[in-house]
């Protein structure tokens, strides 16, 4: 066709189109990847190492974090574990799968499921909870747990991390539980339950993603709880020499 | 409709009058060599960079771009007036290039100066899609050079851009190696006293912002032309030459202050566009940017052209010297630059009315009313008696400046300037007084500023602006998200303009990183006071806590992107689609196209 045909032919065209669609209406949408939420995933183990105590029991423990979404919807994994290693037994084994959105600033809110699956009675739990960076550089974390049988209890995770030197981390933790009723049956009393207090001192040898460590981790039980695991046989408190490796992919 | 055939006609029949050349550009998949590693990333014709594509003024290029990734690609010419259609942004100019596919641009070259492609696609130019493009005039130019060389820095980075931009997702701080230490508290403490180093701490950690923030990717390798400071890209002259050296920042995220120990330098042109020379000493030069400079060293012997990151982080090093081999002393980078309260100004869900009382006539182009808002309540009975060595000057104008809309009743005894403070106690207008992020020039000399540079001839006729859009650039440094008034890319509409308007823009910077905002397809007039003579520019770095103004000219018809250019910044929301309505056909290159569109008007 030549130049001068199509000229005709889209000039009559658009003169029947164009006043029916308007004058923006012939530009192209963005459909692209640019225009759509940003999705990424994560893989995180916050805590994967060798507990040695001062009963000479030997743990592999783990708390890990998988996410995978946007800014305004994230899917989490967390996983924690427990593994007894002469026992052969998960002493604690838990995971959640939660929804998280932004809620603040600094702070998401987060709601999903919990499934505790250790050696001994299993537990499943709705939570509810809110994750963030608090003021002076703290990372809280507190959910409210509720079992099928409305057992209620709360948990407040913390962290702060001192830089020693920009690869040299000092990381503390403190994890506190409080029940607000008891559930004897996996050995938690009413009030206070227990605390997990750790200090870890990590080296990042590539970049974020590999950062061995080694530290102390104390576990503490409280008011029934003590009282229940020492009729068990166990000890109301631990001393623990950790060795092992922060990870990020 | 006579008439407007005709006029058609013969602008399809014009490329044919006008000199046309044909250029060929593959995209491939390439190996870098960075000398400290080697990776895969994408470039031009086998290589990255990618060829040095030089234009004549008033020609009718064809440029053949054949993808062979195995993945779209597209290629815009950045600082290019061009059809909108030619421009290069997938979604919003064209559709993009299939892999396999070749894809022709066609348009006239309507200017003349230094510039650079790159992939508009994903992370490409990261990975290393970029070239550099010089503009003949036709005519004489206003400066006299014997031998000229493209500069091209950018900072490589072991990482694939996805995995970066997934990293800073993940955790904002993953690159960020020059966060503050317990010695440095300790060292605080020794030079500015327990309380208020203590306060200063309380204070940045209330904000849950970090002073070392300049710069978030950090690890990368300086290059220069594709080489690496131990490969050392050299480029020859005879003593007494005059050099002309056209820099251009094709980085991902870095800004490099650029210096020749032992040379000064002349400013002869920014963006492409001639200015009135200024001899300095260093320059710094955002990410985006290009600067032309002219150099005339008249010993025989070597020079180290020196660019260190803003953050102090990283370098690119290149020489110029009469013989291959030879070499001058590289310096060593100076001390990372520390954010100050002042760069934290435009924080706070600050109000922007509260401007009344200001005067700014002291500075061109700028305000600090980004400040107004500012909560010092935390820092009362603040002790600045310990920091010897500031400049006070600038910190009593500060205070006058931020704090004529605040409530006065409760500061007695208050001093912000005595944060603890590694602002310089240089002045440029273009940054927040006191920030931590004003340059000084190594050798105590001239460092460049916008307020230096002043249009060769105006591009313009000067006239008033028919409006004003604030565009406020926010973010939040813990998310990793990055806005443009609080909304990201994703959520927003476009910004729209009227075909024949000059529109001022205001640039409120609220968050405490540099933002270099690049606006396709117009020219960005940068007010620095200078009237007439006001630059022009294509891409402008907004410091923190600072207000930005610039004026276009709403002369392309189309739709056209406008973002920030730092690339994790853009990815993640700092991005807009501008739509100009109305306006003549814009382009006799997809003459069939346009018709259908505009064939009613």
């Amino acid at each position: 066709m030549s130049p001068m045909k199509s000229l005709i032919v889209a000039a009559m065209l658009g003169g029947v189109v164009l006043p029916t669609l308007g004058a923006t209406q012939e530009f192209m949408e963005d459909t692209t990847a640019r225009k759509q939420p940003l999705r990424v995933w994560g893989i995180q183990f916050e805590e994967f190492e060798y507990r040695y105590s001062d009963d000479d029991e030997e743990f592999g423990v783990w708390d890990a974090d998988f996410f995978y979404g946007t800014d305004e919807l994230k899917v989490r994994w967390l996983s924690k574990g427990e593994y007894a290693i002469e026992e052969q037994a998960y002493e604690g084994l838990e995971n959640q799968v939660v929804g998280q959105i932004p809620v603040s600033t600094f702070f998401d809110a987060k709601a999903g499921v919990r499934f505790d699956t250790p050696e001994g009675p299993d537990r499943t739990y709705a939570v509810l909870g809110v994750t963030g960076l608090a003021p002076q550089w703290f990372e809280i974390d507190v959910s409210l747990y509720v079992s099928k049988d409305g057992d209620s209890s709360v948990e407040l995770d913390a962290e702060y991390e001192l830089l020693l030197t920009n690869h040299w981390i000092l990381a503390a933790t403190l994890d506190a539980a409080t029940a607000f009723s008891e559930d004897r049956e996996i050995g938690v009393g009413k009030g206070l339950v227990s605390t997990e207090t750790g200090l870890r001192l990590s080296y990042d040898v590539i970049d974020r993603s590999f950062s061995p460590y080694i530290g102390v981790v104390h576990e503490r039980k409280y008011g029934d709880t003590a009282d229940l695991a020492e009729d068990e046989g166990g000890s109301a408190e631990d001393w623990f020499a950790v060795i092992g490796a922060r990870l990020a992919f | 409709m006579k008439a407007s055939l005709v006029a058609a006609s013969v602008a399809c029949l014009l490329p044919m009058l006008a000199s046309a050349g044909e250029y060929n550009l593959t995209v491939d998949r390439v190996e870098i060599d960075t000398g400290e590693f080697v990776k895969e990333g994408i470039g031009y014709n086998g290589s990255s960079p990618g060829p040095v594509l030089r234009f004549k003024e008033g020609e009718e290029v064809v440029i053949n771009v054949t993808n062979n990734l195995d993945e779209m690609t597209s290629i815009h010419w950045h600082g290019l007036i061009l059809p909108f259609r030619q421009d290069g942004v997938p979604g919003i100019s064209f559709p993009g290039i299939k892999a396999g596919e070749t894809f022709t641009y066609k348009f006239p070259i309507v200017q003349t100066g230094t510039y650079w492609f790159h992939s508009h696609s994903g992370f490409q130019e990261p990975d290393g899609a970029f070239g550099a493009i010089v503009i003949e005039p036709q005519g004489r130019e206003p400066f006299r050079y014997d031998r000229e060389y493209v500069v091209q820095l950018t900072d490589k980075h072991p990482h694939s851009g996805d995995r970066i931009m997934r990293n800073l997702k993940m955790m904002p701080d993953y690159y960020n190696r020059q966060q503050q230490t317990a010695g440095e508290f300790f060292s605080d403490i020794s030079e500015y006293g327990f309380m208020n180093t203590l306060r200063d701490r309380l204070a940045w950690g209330g904000m849950r912002m970090m002073k070392a923030d300049v710069e978030d990717v950090q690890g990368f390798v300086g290059m220069i032309n594709g080489k690496s400071p131990d490969q050392n890209w050299t480029g020859l002259f005879e003593p007494g030459e005059r050099i002309r050296l056209r820099f251009i920042n094709s980085s991902a995220m870095t800004y490099f202050d650029v210096r020749i120990p032992g040379l000064e330098m002349t400013v002869v042109q920014a963006d492409g566009n001639n200015v009135q020379p200024v001899n300095v000493d260093e320059f710094r030069i955002g990410v985006a940017e290009t600067y032309d400079v002219i150099v005339r060293p008249r010993e025989a012997q070597a020079y180290t052209i020196f660019a260190e990151s803003m953050g102090r982080s990283g370098y690119a090093r290149a020489t110029l010297a009469p013989e291959e081999g030879m070499q001058a002393p590289v310096p060593e980078m100076r001390e990372p630059s520390r954010l100050t309260m002042a760069d934290m100004g435009g924080m706070h869900g600050m109000d922007h009315s509260d401007m009344s009382g200001m005067d700014h006539s002291g500075m061109p182009g700028m305000d600090h009313s980004g400040m107004a808002g500012m909560d010092h309540s935390g820092m009362s009975g603040m002790d600045h008696s310990s920091m010897s060595g500031m400049n006070q000057a600038a910190m009593a104008n500060m205070e006058q400046a931020s704090m004529s809309a605040m409530d006065h009743s409760n500061m007695a005894g208050m001093d912000h300037s005595g944060m603890v403070m590694s602002g310089s106690g240089a002045s440029d207008p273009f940054y927040a007084e006191g920030s931590g992020l004003t340059p000084v020039a190594a050798n105590g000399g001239k460092f460049l500023s916008y307020a230096d540079l002043k249009a060769q001839s105006p591009l313009y006729d000067e006239r008033e602006p028919t409006r004003e859009i604030e565009l406020r650039l926010t973010g939040n440094m813990e998310r990793y998200s990055w806005s443009i008034n609080g909304v990201k890319y994703e959520d927003s509409d476009p910004i729209r303009l009227q075909y024949g308007e000059r529109v001022r823009f205001k640039f409120v910077n609220e968050t405490m990183m540099t933002h270099p905002m690049h606006l396709h397809g117009m020219w960005s007039i940068l007010d620095v006071g200078a009237g007439q003579w006001n630059p022009v520019k294509h891409t402008i770095s907004v410091q923190p806590g600072t207000t930005v103004y610039m004026e276009t000219e709403v002369d392309a018809p189309g739709q056209w992107a406008f973002h920030c250019h730092l690339s994790y910044h853009a990815a993640s929301g700092m991005f807009r689609k501008v739509v100009v309505e109305g306006g003549p056909e814009s382009s006799p290159a997809v003459a069939g196209e346009d018709a259908e569109q505009g064939g009613g008007a």
